[in-house]
Parts: structure tokens; C-alpha cells; sequence
């Protein structure tokens, strides 16, 4: 009582060397190329998240002329990226990356020790900004601080 | 090339036993006849079902579920992000069609009485399946935050309220709250890309499960023709050509292997929706409008997406009051008791005459009306 299948039609019956088969093949072998490319491409160009309009900084108000006592710091905005401002004991003011060259953490003053640390893996950095312990590679980018109308302003280095 | 994926399959049969699995696909057949192509409408509504996760996915990447940023990420996704147009057309244009798809699924079976025994649970789960999929058109309504889905979500979940007993409970869910806030939104994006999808995988399961276990339906007219004919063909093939000749029996009763004849054509039907779909997307782009404001009046004409918009008629129709009960009341009250009998239409159907009459006549009515009615509420003010 089982119907009979379909035949498979010609496919088995020509060999697959024919020339005419081969044409087709590569035909229809193209197509589906070309298929899947515009298929993927579109998806490609829509998982990279197109720019966004980010400025890049220069020179930002990092704190007020009196907020930072001797032996403080805070972390600040700088464009899109932390940065750090110690204020040392001797009342002079540093300015820094706040990134550290390792992976990426955010490193942190540390008055006790008199040295700049990153939590994250025990690197330690003095008060210029250089790698003196730990894993970081190199040194804190270091920026130049003023004080102008009561503001501490940080300023990215110039490149000679 | 060849060589190599000969050899990858080799390995793996050797461990897998791969040819005990791919057994059931091989010996899995298509009955051919001149209703064959209503066959393509599951795999078809299967298909923009894969369309749907995968730009879905796509949009998740941008989307941010909250009130103030869901109508911006939508925004940026339409105007800045590369193809963010197109993902989102295929979304909304593929979420549409597959509705249709399923609605036409669902009537071509029940006109080809393919839900008879023994597939009563293909019917129940493919019923459930259009639900579901109801479900996900109305909670990804409400996601761009748009002003004409804010309001359209109000209206159907103070629908859900007017139930008795549960209403008020079951709204308070749906919203997150007495309201449709903020708190909906997430909700609604929550049941929209984690609940609905895993109760749909599930049942998607049983459906396909069931299919393949059971082999597709002939409709009952031309099943003992084919049982003859695909038996006279075997042994007597000249007993087989004169009975076409003299009986009338179509000679298409017959069979196709499931793969890769019906595959391969399913795939080309698959491959014309994806080029058609994407000339929609293209032609016909997804509006967002305006961004919800709970301050702000409805704006005219608002109306519900087309596939609600037959009950939404119906409920406008029906007066305040019906004797001592509230019209709407009364309105959702009859939805609820058609949907229940809807899915147990073939618990129905019994090998007499009367019985099928009566579901066919319930079925040309049901989609008479729905049509009726979607097109009321479009002439409609």
C-alpha cells in the first residue's frame, strides 16, 4: 500500500564531468555566492556601531582652586576618559591618564604611599606618572595642570 | 572541497551514526496533488519566523528598552546605524507577513481537513502557535515607544481588564502597574524577546515533531485514489494508466521524496519571499512617528495592527449595553468562548456528514467575517 516516491529526476543519471552540467553548476554556484554575499554584507555593516560624534578634548576644568587639600585627588572627565589630578603635599598639582597602560583599569592615588596604584593587577606608577612596579608596560600619559580664574585646568600635552 | 566534506561527514557518521538520524528525512514523502501547494504556507510562515530571530538579534544589538531612550535607539537604528532601514523593514514587514502566513496555514488545513484524526494535536499546537505569534506582534508594537503604539496598548490592555475575575489582575501584569509606563515597555520587551520566543520554541517543537511523526495529511477525497493508484503503480502500472484514462483519477496522486524535491522547491518558494521582502522593506519603509507622550491626546484614527483590527471593529460595533451586562464585556466574553471552541474544532469533527458540514460552515464564516471586518475597519472613520 506504500505510494511510490518520485524519481530523483536527472541528477543521477548524468554524470557530473558533463560540460553542460559543469555551467550549470557554476551558475547556480555563483548565484548562491552572490546570494549569501548580499545577504551577509548588509548584516557585516550593521553590527559595527557607526560613529558617534565623540570630541576629542583638549583642555578641561578638572576641579575648583580650593576643592583639592594637599594630599587629595580626584578622578575627572576628559573628554570620554577618566583622568587623575593629585594634589601633592607640598601643594603642587599633577595631572595624569588615568588609564593605566596595562588592560584598562582606572588607577588611584595613594597618599600613604606616595605613589599612583592600579587595582586591578598591583602596578604602580610614582608621582611622574612612570611604571616602577607591577605589570604596567609604560608610563602615564602626564598632562600639563594651571590654575586660571580660580579653575585647575588640565591640558593635554603638546607634541614637540 | 567535495573531497574534504566527504570526509567530515564520514568522521562523524562513524561516531554519530549519521545515517540513523537523516533516516526519517530520507524516507519522509510530499503527497502530490492539485492542493500540493498549500503545503508551502507552514514552511513559508517557519521561514519569516527565521527572519524574525535573526533581525531581531540584529536590532537588540541598538534597541534600549526604557522610556526615554526606546524611540532615540529606534531612531538612531533607522537613521544612522548601516542598514539599520533595512533589519528594521525586514523586522516589521516579516512580522506582518508571517501572521498571514499562519492565518492562511491555519485555513488551508482547516478547508483540506487535515486537522482530522489523528492530528487533532498538530491543529492545538499550531493554534497555540498563532497566538503566540499575536502575542509578539502586540508586545513589539509597543517597543519603538511611538505614539500611535502607546496608545493602541492602552486600548488592548484595558481590553484585557474588562475580563472577569482575572481582568484587573491580569492588566496590572501586562502593564507593570495601573498605568502603561515605562514600566510596560520593559515588560512588554522582556515578554518580546525572552518569554514569547521560549514558549514558541517549544511548541514550534511539538508542531514539527508532530508533523514528522505523523507525515502530512492528504485531504480525504483523494486519499483512497491515492492509495490505489500509488499500489496499481508498484504492480500492475498498465491497471494504473487505465484508470486514469477511464476512471477520471488525477495522475498527480502521487508522492515526492521530502528531500530534496519538496526541500529545493520550498527553499526557491523561501528565497522569493526573502527578494520580496526586501523590496518592501525597501519601497515601503516602517514609519516610526511621533514619540509617545502620556500628556498628549490620542491621536486621530488611531487604530490596532490589521490582525487585531477585525475584534477592534467588532468591539466598536457591539452597543454600551446588552440586556444587564456591558457591550464590551459581552464582546470579549464571545472572542473567548470562539477562540476555545477554535481550538478544539477537531475534537468536533466526526466521520458523519453533519459534523463536517458544520466546521466548514464555521470556517468559511470565520473567514468570512474576519475579512469583512478588517475591511469595515479600514472604510470606517
Amino acid at each position: 500500500m506504500n505510494p511510490v516516491p518520485e524519481s530523483a529526476g536527472p541528477s543521477e543519471a548524468a554524470s557530473p564531468a558533463t560540460p553542460r552540467r559543469r555551467l550549470l553548476g557554476m551558475l547556480l554556484g555563483s548565484s548562491l555566492a552572490a546570494s549569501l554575499a548580499s545577504i551577509l554584507y548588509p548584516i557585516l555593516k550593521f553590527v559595527q556601531p557607526p560613529a558617534t560624534g565623540e570630541l576629542e578634548v583638549d583642555s578641561v576644568a578638572a576641579a575648583g582652586g580650593d576643592e583639592l587639600a594637599p594630599g587629595m585627588s580626584k578622578i575627572f572627565r576628559f573628554g570620554s576618559r577618566p583622568g587623575l589630578l593629585v594634589r601633592l603635599p607640598d601643594g603642587s598639582y599633577r595631572g595624569f591618564n588615568a588609564t593605566c597602560t596595562h588592560l584598562n583599569c582606572t588607577v588611584q592615588y595613594r597618599g600613604g604611599e606616595q605613589d599612583i596604584w592600579c587595582a586591578c593587577h598591583n602596578g604602580i606608577y610614582d608621582l611622574r606618572g612612570r611604571n616602577v612596579s607591577g605589570p604596567p608596560p609604560r608610563p602615564l600619559e602626564e598632562y600639563d595642570v594651571h590654575e586660571r580664574g580660580g579653575e585647575i585646568v588640565v591640558a593635554r600635552r603638546q607634541k614637540a | 572541497m567535495r573531497k574534504l566534506a566527504a570526509r567530515l561527514y564520514d568522521w562523524l557518521d562513524a561516531r554519530l551514526d549519521l545515517a540513523d538520524l537523516t533516516a526519517p528525512l530520507r524516507h519522509k514523502t510530499v503527497p502530490v496533488h492539485y492542493f500540493s501547494y498549500w503545503y508551502y504556507l507552514g514552511g513559508m510562515t517557519l521561514f519569516l519566523f527565521f527572519v524574525q530571530v535573526v533581525t531581531g538579534i540584529l536590532l537588540l544589538l541598538y534597541y534600549r528598552p526604557t522610556a526615554n531612550e526606546a524611540f532615540e535607539s529606534v531612531q538612531f537604528i533607522m537613521t544612522r546605524v548601516r542598514f539599520g532601514w533595512l533589519i528594521r523593514g525586514l523586522h516589521a514587514w516579516s512580522a506582518n507577513l508571517m501572521i498571514l502566513c499562519a492565518f492562511a496555514h491555519m485555513f488551508s488545513v482547516l478547508f483540506l481537513r487535515a486537522y482530522r484524526k489523528p492530528r487533532e494535536l498538530t491543529w492545538v499546537s499550531g493554534c497555540v502557535l498563532l497566538f503566540l505569534a499575536l502575542g509578539f506582534g502586540f508586545s513589539g508594537y509597543l517597543l519603538p515607544w511611538n505614539e500611535l503604539a502607546f496608545f493602541a496598548t492602552k486600548v488592548g490592555t484595558d481590553i484585557v481588564g474588562q475580563v472577569p475575575a482575572v481582568g484587573h489582575w491580569l492588566m496590572v501584569f501586562l502593564r507593570g502597574g495601573e498605568e502603561v509606563t515605562g514600566a510596560t515597555l520593559t515588560r512588554f520587551f522582556g515578554f518580546h524577546v525572552a518569554v514569547l520566543p521560549a514558549i514558541t520554541v517549544l511548541f514550534l517543537g511539538i508542531h514539527l515533531a508532530l508533523i514528522q511523526r505523523q507525515g502530512i495529511s492528504v485531504p480525504p477525497g483523494l486519499e483512497p485514489a491515492m492509495h490505489v493508484l500509488a499500489y496499481l503503480r508498484k504492480h500492475d502500472p498498465a491497471a494504473a494508466e487505465m484508470l486514469i484514462k477511464t476512471a477520471g483519477v488525477q495522475p498527480e496522486t502521487r508522492e515526492m521524496p521530502f528531500f530534496p524535491n519538496f526541500f529545493l522547491r520550498e527553499l526557491m518558494a523561501w528565497y522569493i519571499a526573502l527578494g520580496l521582502l526586501g523590496v518592501l522593506a525597501a519601497l515601503a519603509p516602517w514609519e516610526l512617528g511621533a514619540k509617545a507622550d502620556a500628556f498628549a491626546p490620542a491621536p486621530a484614527g488611531i487604530k490596532p495592527e490589521w490582525y487585531f483590527l477585525w475584534m477592534f471593529q467588532t468591539l466598536k460595533l457591539i452597543p454600551g449595553k446588552l440586556g444587564p451586562i456591558d457591550g464590551e464585556l459581552a464582546g470579549i466574553l464571545a472572542f473567548s468562548a470562539a477562540g476555545v471552541l477554535w481550538v478544539l474544532l477537531p475534537f468536533f469533527d466526526r466521520d458523519k456528514g453533519r459534523a463536517q458540514r458544520l466546521i466548514k460552515g464555521a470556517g468559511i464564516f470565520a473567514l468570512a467575517y474576519i475579512v469583512a471586518m478588517t475591511a469595515y475597519g479600514y472604510i470606517a472613520k
